[in-house]
């Protein structure tokens, strides 16, 4: 093998792999948070309020002197939640729109298509801010909010695989020979869509926290005293002067995790989907 | 490009408008409780209240009140703050143009440096510089900005004071209104003192609400100049004996232009939506603030107002990007 | 006569995935002023590469020149720096490629593009280069050359865009141009006219012409010697009559054998097997596999040697040639 395949092939391994030892330390971090945690994440202690990171206290602690490393552990928990479940909340309509978009074309397409069009319209995370707002800011609206965002994007993607899966022989061979609608759709289309799908959803983690987070930092998310990281950042944003540790390393939380999702993703799409590639 | 074309992305663009105004005509009515009293706010009197029903035809059929929504919308009128009591247009349009000075210098930094690292990139593939930029691009692309501002607030404003922390000019400063964009107006005054406390101000909200459109032009510029390196018209202007410079420049990168401004087309919704979390953190008096400062002050009023000029925002830069792809692609100009 | 291009003992090589491959082996040729040089072969026989190492426009960082001289009056170009190189581009020597589509820049105007190797290499202003211009357009026989140099290339067709590229390509008057593949990618009415142009043209500037092809009927009729190239290396070299009349090489006979012929019904006879990758050759001659004549001597390296004054061949077993 040549020098220049090595680099390449090197580069993408090295790129999914990052990403996957990333995931998999702050996986391991929310999984055994309770045992890893030095502390309580939500008791209070006047007497240590915002010291710098110390043996004790190696991210030091907040302004209500709770300990930060055990509030960036427990939070770890808080932020794979909101991407798994505002996901699969964007993920699973998404897909089901798509699907019939793509499939039924005309009359249901353009419908669909228009609706998801309006979505689009609107800033990401204005329409997140307003639907969050409308639902009363908690951490379960910031999920649900995130989750409807992302519909359209997923709805565009399984529709244009779809479009083009419709083209190919064998589909149409099928429906020929006499295949319902459901099963066609089911047992040959989805999954023949997946792989941009799973790159895409990898992709959409990343984008999910980040989003949730941002939400949570102006407020509409998660309230405190939960440990979640964007809300720990906004508490984090008024001792900024004194004490810039506390915002410091839950943001720095966000982009590993973030990051691992994005160095993975983009390994993946190089692996599964080349089409996507340029992107 | 006819006129034609442009009348039916007009058209286009004022089919989403009226979709957008009739989904936040409903999200406002879907929130429990009484309309007139969401936009009045709590402490109204009931004859307000009742002259606002009157106003707005909340008696009246559905379809009533959003005819008068409507053609309140299309002259202008988006009701009164419930914070101020100002009309919500004007507190828009003087919040609108601080975003646009902020969005302005964010996106000039973006493309400038996003595009010179991408091609750097291209140019130089698989060597330290390529892995080195396209790491911290990723990097940039998975950044939570309001982080950075953090972080850069910090390090440039508490730990090495060079830099304002917040705010458009320092206090006791002033310029005259001309144009509402701070650093024009200061040239226009021929106030030296002035223009370098604006740029001074600028310069941390920009690079921080540059950073993600920033990676991702870099991202593209670089698989569109890989792309187009390999084109045959590339070779001909190499064979014609043109420097390594002109042919990257002139020959190759204004073709690789077409992916890049397609891209931050599709990507816009991230750089308004970064302006809400930059205002916010920069004490920016931009429109994304004052948004959250109405969503948290429940001022209904300026919250739908925000949203519907948010999304013309949008249209029209999406509409801005296509034309200037016309302009960019002879292709296009031509079959049109 | 001093040749105006001496090309000796050129080698160049490319890094792939499955290894190194030597595209272009101990390549030797010369071009003498106002002559047409004939290169002909399948595809990837190394002609083009030959081509594009003489002008330094080899891809990098894949290809590299291993070894060799490329000698253009007096001046070794594998050794010249770029920038030597950049000032015999497209101005001493110039070059023509097969796909008209694609070689034209889309964003940018014909005329543009004729007038930047005259600006860059001639240093005229604008006004005096749109002048040159609109004469080199109607020098390659485009109608209407004014209003055209404001058109895009997609507005034009490929033998319209062909002849665009030989304007580009004359501009600067160069004593070279290398045209690769010219008319391949068109159809054979404009082929023809494209053929005749170059003629006419290399008569009138009294330049000298390259032509690379597959196809032996255009170098009948354009070319005054052909060098023939099979995996990587030269195999004969004549005179385009000496050549036709009388081929050496087993091989030149197999290309001749399958031309359609007058009044000649049946199937076309063909070279049996196929072209053998470069990147595992048999030891020894190439062609080994395919050929009638060959013997165990074959398995050896053939040297090349003159069966005739200025008719050389690479091959153990030469067919008989005529005096």
């Amino acid at each position: 093998m040549s020098k220049l395949d090595m680099f390449t092939d090197l580069r993408k391994s090295v790129s999914a792999l990052t990403g996957l030892v990333l995931i998999t330390l702050i996986v391991l971090v929310a999984l055994f948070g309770p045992w890893i945690a030095p502390a309580d994440p939500l008791i209070p202690s006047p007497l240590i309020r915002l010291q710098g990171p110390s043996a004790q206290h190696l991210f030091g602690t907040d302004s209500l002197g709770r300990d930060m490393l055990s509030r960036v552990i427990y939070g770890a928990r808080i932020s794979l939640m909101i991407g798994i479940i505002s996901v699969t909340i964007s993920l699973v309509p998404g897909t089901i729109l798509g699907l019939l978009s793509g499939y039924f074309g005309k009359r249901i397409d353009s419908i669909i298509m228009r609706c998801m069009d309006m979505l689009l319209a609107f800033p990401a995370i204005l329409l997140a801010i307003f639907i969050t707002a409308i639902l009363e800011p908690s951490l379960t609206n910031t999920m649900v909010a995130v989750g409807i965002v992302y519909i359209p994007h997923y709805a565009r993607i399984v529709r244009s695989s779809v479009l083009s899966l419709k083209g190919m022989l064998f589909v149409e061979a099928i429906s020929h020979l006499g295949g319902g609608h459901l099963r066609i759709l089911l047992k040959h289309i989805l999954p023949n869509c997946l792989p941009p799908i799973i790159v895409y959803a990898t992709l959409g983690m990343g984008t999910a926290v980040l989003q949730a987070a941002a939400l949570g930092f102006l407020g509409l998310g998660a309230q405190p005293p939960s440990p979640e990281w964007g809300a720990m950042l906004s508490e984090g944003r008024q001792y900024i002067q004194l004490a810039p540790h506390v915002a410091a390393f839950p943001g720095a939380a966000i982009l590993i995790l973030v990051l691992g999702f994005n160095l993975f993703g983009d390994g993946l799409r190089d692996v599964l989907d080349p089409s996507l590639r340029s992107q | 490009m006819t006129l034609g074309y442009i009348s039916k992305r007009l058209f286009h663009l004022a089919l989403i408008m009226f979709g957008v105004s009739v989904v936040v005509f409903l999200m406002l009515r879907m929130i429990p409780g009484d309309p007139a009293q969401l936009l009045l706010g709590e402490f109204a009197s009931p004859e307000e209240l009742a002259r606002l029903r009157e106003q707005l035809g909340l008696n009246q059929s559905l379809f009533t009140q959003f005819w008068i929504y409507i053609s309140n919308i299309v002259q202008g009128d988006m009701g009164h703050s419930v914070r101020t009591n100002a009309p919500v247009t004007g507190e828009i349009w003087v919040r609108l143009i601080a975003t646009l000075e902020l969005s302005l210098a964010a996106m000039c930094i973006a493309t400038v440096f996003g595009i010179a690292a991408g091609v750097m990139s291209a140019v130089k593939q698989h060597s330290l510089w390529d892995y080195g930029a396209m790491f911290m691009a990723l990097v940039g692309v998975s950044m939570p900005i309001f982080w950075l501002g953090l972080m850069l607030i910090y390090l440039f404003a508490v730990k090495f004071p060079l830099l304002p922390m917040m705010g458009r000019i320092s206090l006791g400063l002033e310029v005259p209104d001309v144009t509402g964009l701070m650093m024009v107006d200061a040239v226009v005054a021929g106030n030296w003192q002035s223009f370098v406390s604006a740029l001074k101000h600028l310069l941390l909200p920009a690079f921080t609400l540059a950073t993600i459109p920033m990676a991702i032009v870099a991202r593209i510029t670089r698989s569109a100049m890989l792309e187009v390196l390999n084109m045959d018209y590339v070779r001909t202007a190499r064979a014609k004996g043109m420097t390594e410079l002109v042919v990257i420049f002139r020959h190759a990168l204004r073709n690789a232009f077409l992916p890049v401004v397609t891209v931050l087309g599709l990507n816009l919704g991230l750089l308004l939506g970064g302006a809400v979390l930059t205002e916010t953190i920069f004490s920016w008096p931009g429109l994304g603030r004052y948004v959250v400062d109405s969503l948290s002050g429940r001022d209904y009023a300026a919250v739908q107002g925000c949203i519907l000029v948010f999304a013309l925002l949008m249209a029209v830069i999406n509409l801005a990007v296509d034309l200037i792809y016309v302009v960019l692609d002879p292709r296009i100009r031509v079959n049109e | 006569m001093e040749p105006i291009l001496q090309i000796r003992n050129l080698t160049t090589r490319f890094t792939t995935k499955r290894g190194d491959l030597t595209a272009v082996d101990g390549v030797n040729l010369h071009i003498n002023p106002g002559e047409t040089l004939g290169v002909v072969g399948e595809s990837g026989c190394g002609k083009s590469v030959t081509a594009l190492s003489i002008l330094q426009l080899l891809p990098r960082p894949i290809a590299r020149i291993a070894g060799g001289s490329i000698l253009f009056k007096g001046q070794n170009l594998v050794t010249a720096p770029l920038p030597v190189i950049r000032d015999i581009r497209g101005n001493q020597i110039s070059m023509i490629f097969q796909e008209p589509m694609t070689s034209l820049n889309p964003v940018y105007t014909v005329g543009f593009q004729i007038m930047e190797p005259l600006r860059k290499h001639r240093s005229m202003k604008k006004a005096a280069a749109r002048q040159e211009a609109a004469g080199l357009l109607d020098l390659v026989g485009i109608p209407e050359p004014r209003s055209r140099l404001d058109d895009y290339p997609h507005q034009l067709s490929g033998g319209m865009r062909q002849r665009v590229m030989i304007a580009m390509a004359l501009a600067c008057r160069p004593d070279l141009m290398i045209a690769d593949e010219p008319t391949t990618a068109l159809d054979v009415t404009i082929q023809a006219q494209i053929l005749e142009l170059m003629k006419q043209l290399q008569k009138e500037i009294g330049m000298a012409v390259m032509l690379i092809t597959h196809d032996l009927g255009v170098v009948a009729e354009t070319c005054h010697r052909v060098v023939v190239m099979y995996a990587g290396k030269m195999v004969e070299s004549a005179d385009v009559n000496v050549l036709f009349s009388c081929p050496a090489h087993p091989y030149t006979r197999g290309l001749f054998d399958s031309l359609p012929k007058r009044g000649c019904t049946g199937p076309l006879p063909t070279i049996r097997g196929a072209v053998p990758s470069l990147l595992n050759l048999p030891p020894g001659c190439a062609f080994q596999d395919r050929c009638d004549a060959a013997s165990a001597r074959c398995r050896q390296t053939p040297p090349w040697q003159e069966v005739a004054e200025g008719h050389g061949v690479r091959c153990w077993h030469p067919l008989e040639v005529s005096p």
